[in-house]
């Protein structure tokens, strides 16, 4: 597609982000994933930007897991949203800030349901007073933590301490972005850019200096899809997925991936040892794998936190290579200390796919 | 090659087809005499109502859009199972004559049908 038409398209699918005052959740699954992306996101907002986020203990999960494995039905999990939704009045918020796509997909799809069915939204008012003697307020706006990062990306790239360039030959890194397909396939109009051509991602990667790459699975799912990985038999549908996506962006030698959701940037960076198991194959440059981040994770690189304190020794695919085009100063023995300096165990080398 | 390491799942071919390099020649050849075909829009009212299609792996929607794509192989064999009833003309909503379809298909994609495993040679 012409860029210009890309731009109109884009233009028509500017969502409103709020400035401040957010109550913001975490996901249930990337503290285990990606472990410092929250906390650094807590992080950059509050101490770096000096916004106001507020986030409590009661929190849970809202139930999307179970949901989309047709485990619990969609009444139950509005409750635990109706409650999540509860907490936020209790703090005295209405702006919404949620860290998991799949979250963000459910919110979305609940909020519409309850403007669609009032009757059902009276419904689940009723199951939560009787349960938990709580009411709520409908946030006035839901925002995905990526859509706060992609509004304040211009303010982080005037206090970037590295760029997405590569230092040595001062080109910009050729970037896949990946965006969560419950971001905006089901709602296009609460995503920035919409369905087809999300900007959020694209216009922090813009903005950071690197270039993003268009290539033909670009808008592919991961693979995770629930089902098809929580059942052991069918995980080859996720890793078929996965793959069909490798095989399609290898050619325009992707530097790095960016994703917007925990379950993407998971698969894509642990099957690409799979796959290397599987097929002997790789496909960064020599031997390597496509190294995966969270957007709070390049977020943390760009604004010169230690590769070490972002948790980036958790990835399976080696961050080192990308380190080294960016040009940021780590240091490789303190890959696997944890918190004072303690030991935490080094991983296994596989057969393949070659690692640090 | 053979993976070390039994995952317990593996990885399927994609089927994703590269038109610009699949073998179209028979479909045109079969667009050309059979033009009704053109207008299949696979809503699969043919695969639903069809007498063999419940006991073997007969299925002309599927066949038409493999055709389409110039992946015949997987599926021509099929319609060694059809009966000819005709019961899939009745039901087509593009009024395609489904079983004239059937019969230009196997016509033309069954030429060396004196091979054994191509059946009763038609
Ligand atoms: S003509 Fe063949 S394909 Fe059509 S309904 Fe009969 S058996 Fe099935
Ligand atoms: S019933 Fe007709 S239109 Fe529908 S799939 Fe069969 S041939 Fe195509």
């Amino acid at each position: 597609m012409i860029y210009e038409g890309k731009k109109r398209i884009w233009s028509e699918y500017q969502k409103e982000i709020p400035e401040d005052n957010y109550f913001y959740v975490r996901s249930c699954i990337r503290q285990n994933f990606f472990p410092a992306s929250e906390k650094t996101f807590l992080d950059i907002v509050r101490n770096r930007l000096g916004k106001d986020f507020f986030e409590t203990q009661h929190h849970t999960t809202c139930g999307g897991i179970a949901y989309h494995s047709d485990a619990i039905p969609q009444e139950t999990v509005m409750t635990i949203i109706a409650r999540q939704f509860a907490l936020m009045t209790e703090a005295g918020y209405k702006n919404y800030a949620c860290s998991c796509i799949t979250s963000f997909g459910l919110y979305t799809e609940t909020m519409e349901t309850w403007k669609l069915f009032p009757e059902l939204e009276a419904k689940i008012r009723e199951i939560l007073w009787k349960t938990c003697h709580k009411e709520f307020r409908i946030p006035e706006n839901l925002a995905h933590a990526s859509d706060i990062i992609y509004k304040f990306r211009n303010m982080i790239a005037e206090k970037a301490a590295y760029r997405l360039v590569n230092v040595k030959t001062g080109k910009p890194l050729r970037v896949v972005e990946h965006i969560g397909c419950h971001y905006a396939k089901m709602f296009p109009s609460r995503g920035v850019g919409g369905a087809e051509y999300p900007y959020v991602l694209a216009g922090m990667i813009e903005s950071w200096g690197g270039e993003v790459i268009d290539y033909p699975e670009r808008r592919h799912c991961c693979g995770f899809g629930f089902r098809q990985y929580l059942v052991k038999a069918n995980r080859g549908y996720s890793l078929s997925n996965t793959h069909k996506k490798f095989e399609s962006m290898a050619p325009f030698k992707p530097d790095m991936i960016i994703t917007n959701c925990p379950g993407c940037p998971y698969f894509m960076d642990r099957w690409q040892y799979v796959i290397s198991e599987l097929e002997g194959k790789t496909y960064g440059e020599n031997g390597y794998g496509i190294p995966v981040f969270t957007y709070e994770e390049v977020a943390g690189l760009v604004l010169g936190y230690d590769p070490w304190d972002l948790g980036l020794q958790m990835h399976q695919v080696a961050v080192e290579p990308l380190l080294d085009k960016m040009g940021i100063k780590y240091d490789p023995a303190k890959k696997y200390l944890g918190e004072n300096g303690k030991y935490i165990g080094k991983p296994q080398m596989p057969r393949f796919i070659k690692c640090c | 090659m053979t993976p070390d390491i039994n995952f317990g799942f593996g990885l399927s071919k994609s089927s994703r087809i590269n038109l610009d390099n699949a073998d179209n020649e028979k479909f045109r050849e079969l667009a050309a005499r059979e033009p009704d075909i053109l207008k299949c829009m696979a809503c699969g009212s043919c695969a639903a109502s069809c007498s063999a299609g419940n006991f073997t792996e007969l299925n002309l929607r599927k066949i038409i859009l493999m055709l389409t794509r110039g992946a015949e192989k997987e599926t021509v064999r099929q319609l060694e199972s059809c009966m000819f009833c005709g019961k899939c003309i009745l039901v087509c909503p593009r009024g395609i004559n489904t079983r004239h379809l059937i019969k230009s298909i196997r016509e033309i994609y069954c030429r060396p049908c004196a091979e054994p495993e191509t059946g009763n040679g038609i």
